[in-house]
C-alpha cells in the first residue's frame, strides 16, 4: 500500500495558451469598454445632490401618501397594478395560439422553429419602445401602457408556454384522438387541463416582472407611478422621489411574495 | 374485489371554490382594465393611424443616418459590459456572505438579502433616471444603474446556487481540516463557477436590452438620440435605430445564450 494519493497534473501548453486567450479576451474587452465612457465628468453638484437625494428618504413626503385623490400616491399605485394585471391577462391570452405555434409536437418541426424565431423576436424587442409607438397611436396613458405590456409578455410567456406544452404527456391526447374528438375538443379537454397549473403558475412570474415594467413605462408616459416619479426628479422634490421609492419597494416586495406562495401552491 | 353488489361512488366534485376564484380573477381583471381605461373600441378606430405610424418608421427607414448611429450603439455595449463586470465582481462575494451554509450568520447574511431585494426591486430605468439627476447626464449614470441592478440579480441567482451545492465536498474538506478560505476555492468555487458565469451571461443579456434604452431618460447610449429623433418626429430615423439595435440586441442574445447552454 504504497501508492501515492497527491498526484501532480502535467501542465497543458494548449490549456495554458486557452486561458491566457480567453482571460486576455476577457480583460481587453472590458478595458475597450471602459474607454468609452467619461467617468470624470460627474456633476458638481453630485454631492449636495446625494445630501438631499438621501434626507428626501429620512423625511419623505408623507402628505402624498395620504392624497386619495386622483393627484395622489395611492391612486397610481393602483393604476399601475391594474395597468399589470390587464397587461398580462391580455398576453397570456395571446401567448396560448403563439405557444401552439411554437411547440414541435403539436405543428411539426418546420413551423415549430418559425415560431419560436417570432418570439424570439417579440422578447427582443425593447416593451418601453412598444410603449412609445403606443403612446402615438392612442395617445399617452395606461391603455398605451396595457397594450404594451400585453405584446412585450408574450415574448416571453410564450416561450414558456411551448416549453410545457412540449414536455407534457401526450397519452391523454391520444386517448381523446382515438376515441375520434375534434381537434378544439382535444384542446380544451386533453391539452389544457393538463397544462394549465404551469400556464397560470408562469402568468404569475410574468406579473410579478410587469409590476416592475409598470413602473417604469409611466417614464415615458404609459401611465402608472413612472409618470409622478420622473417629474418629482426632474422638480428635484427629494421627499417626493423618496416616497414614491419607498411604496414602489414595498408595493414590488409584497406583490412578489403573495404571487410566489401562489406559486409554491400550484406546481 | 369484494361482492360485485359493492359500487364505486364517484363523489361529485365540490364546483364552488373553483367557480369563485375564477369569478374573483375575472372581476380583478375586468375592473383592472376599467380602471385603467381600456377600451378597446377606441384603440381598433386608432388602428389606421397606427398603421400609418408603422409604414412610416419601417416601411421606408432613413439608411443614411445609418453611420450616425454606430457610436451610440458602441455605447450602449460598452455601457452593458462595464456595468456587468463590475456588478460580477461585487456579487460574487456578496453571494458567498448571503448564502447560509459558508458563512452561517444570520446578522451578515439578512441584511444582505435585505438589501439584494430592494436593489431588484427598483427598475434600472427608475435607478438611471435617479442617477441622471445626480452624476448628470451621460453613460456614467446609466453604468452605475445597471452595475446596481446587475449586482442585485447575479447576488441572488448565486447565492441560491451556493446553497444547493454538494454539501459533501465542503464536508471532506473540513474533515481533513481545512479552513474557511480553502473550502471556498476547493469546494464552493468549483461546484458553482459554471453557473455564476452563466448568470453572468445572463445579466449581460438583460443589461443591453435595459442599455437601448435607457438613454430614453437621459443615462447614454442608443436611447439617446433615440430620444431626440422621436421628439423631431423624425420617424424615418426612429425606424432605422429601432431595426438596428433589435438586430444588435438580438445577435448578443443569440450569442450569449449558446454559450450559456455550453457552460451549464
Amino acid at each position: 500500500m504504497t501508492d501515492r494519493i497527491l498526484v501532480r497534473r502535467e501542465p497543458n501548453p494548449l490549456r495554458t495558451l486557452y486561458n491566457i486567450l480567453n482571460y486576455g479576451g476577457l480583460a481587453a474587452l472590458v478595458l475597450w469598454s471602459s474607454s468609452g465612457i467619461e467617468y470624470l465628468g460627474i456633476m458638481q453638484t453630485a454631492r449636495g445632490t446625494v445630501e438631499a437625494l438621501l434626507k428626501g428618504f429620512v423625511l419623505p413626503d408623507t402628505a402624498y401618501l395620504a392624497n386619495w385623490t386622483k393627484d395622489g400616491l395611492p391612486y397610481a399605485i393602483v393604476e399601475t397594478i391594474a395597468i399589470s394585471i390587464a397587461g398580462t391577462f391580455a398576453s397570456a391570452l395571446l401567448s396560448i395560439p403563439v405557444a401552439l405555434l411554437a411547440s414541435q409536437n403539436i405543428v411539426g418541426p418546420r413551423v415549430s422553429k418559425l415560431g419560436k424565431v417570432i418570439v424570439t423576436a417579440v422578447r427582443t424587442f425593447p416593451e418601453l419602445i412598444l410603449a412609445l409607438i403606443f403612446i402615438s397611436v392612442v395617445g399617452p396613458g395606461a391603455p398605451a401602457g396595457i397594450l404594451a405590456i400585453g405584446i412585450h409578455s408574450v415574448g416571453m410567456l410564450a416561450k414558456l408556454f411551448s416549453e410545457a406544452i412540449e414536455s407534457m404527456d401526450m397519452g391523454v391526447k391520444e386517448a381523446l384522438d382515438s376515441c375520434g374528438a375534434t381537434p378544439m375538443e382535444v384542446l380544451f379537454r386533453a391539452m389544457l387541463p393538463e397544462v394549465a397549473p404551469e400556464f397560470i403558475s408562469y402568468t404569475l412570474y410574468r406579473f410579478e416582472i410587469n409590476v416592475r415594467a409598470a413602473s417604469t413605462l409611466g417614464l415615458v408616459g404609459a401611465g402608472g407611478i413612472g409618470a409622478p416619479l420622473i417629474f418629482a426628479i426632474r422638480n428635484r422634490a427629494w421627499p417626493r422621489v423618496g416616497i414614491i421609492m419607498i411604496v414602489m419597494v414595498v408595493v414590488v416586495t409584497v406583490i412578489d411574495l403573495v404571487s410566489g406562495r401562489l406559486r409554491k401552491k400550484l406546481v | 374485489m369484494s361482492g360485485p353488489a359493492e359500487r364505486i361512488v364517484v363523489p361529485k366534485p365540490n364546483h364552488l371554490r373553483r367557480n369563485l376564484i375564477i369569478l374573483g380573477v375575472t372581476a380583478l381583471i375586468v375592473g383592472s382594465a376599467w380602471f385603467a381605461g381600456f377600451d378597446l373600441g377606441r384603440i381598433l378606430l386608432n388602428l389606421r393611424k397606427g398603421g400609418r405610424l408603422l409604414g412610416r418608421m419601417f416601411l421606408r427607414p432613413d439608411w443614411a443616418y445609418t453611420p450616425r448611429i454606430v457610436d451610440p450603439l458602441l455605447e450602449t455595449v460598452k455601457m452593458s459590459v462595464v456595468g456587468t463586470f463590475w456588478g460580477a465582481i461585487l456579487a460574487f462575494p456578496t453571494a458567498v456572505f448571503a448564502a447560509n451554509n459558508f458563512i452561517k450568520n444570520p446578522w451578515i447574511a439578512q441584511p444582505l438579502r435585505v438589501i439584494l431585494n430592494v436593489t431588484r426591486s427598483i427598475p434600472a430605468m427608475v435607478m438611471a433616471s435617479v442617477f441622471v439627476a445626480v452624476f448628470g447626464i451621460g453613460a456614467f449614470s446609466g453604468v452605475v444603474a445597471l452595475v446596481i441592478f446587475t449586482f442585485g440579480l447575479i447576488s441572488k441567482l448565486t447565492f441560491e446556487s451556493i446553497e444547493a451545492i454538494d454539501p459533501g465536498q465542503v464536508e471532506a474538506l473540513q474533515a481533513v481540516g481545512a479552513n474557511k478560505p480553502n473550502v471556498l476555492r476547493y469546494a464552493i468555487v468549483p461546484q458553482i463557477l459554471p453557473q455564476f458565469l452563466s448568470y453572468t451571461l445572463y445579466g449581460f443579456e438583460i443589461n443591453v436590452r435595459a442599455a437601448a434604452v435607457l438613454g430614453y431618460v437621459g443615462a447614454g447610449g442608443i436611447g439617446q438620440i433615440f430620444e431626440q429623433n422621436l421628439a423631431w418626429r423624425n420617424f424615418d430615423r426612429v425606424g432605422l435605430i429601432i431595426i438596428i439595435s433589435f438586430f444588435v440586441v438580438l445577435v448578443i442574445d443569440l450569442a450569449s445564450s449558446a454559450m450559456r447552454r455550453k457552460l451549464v
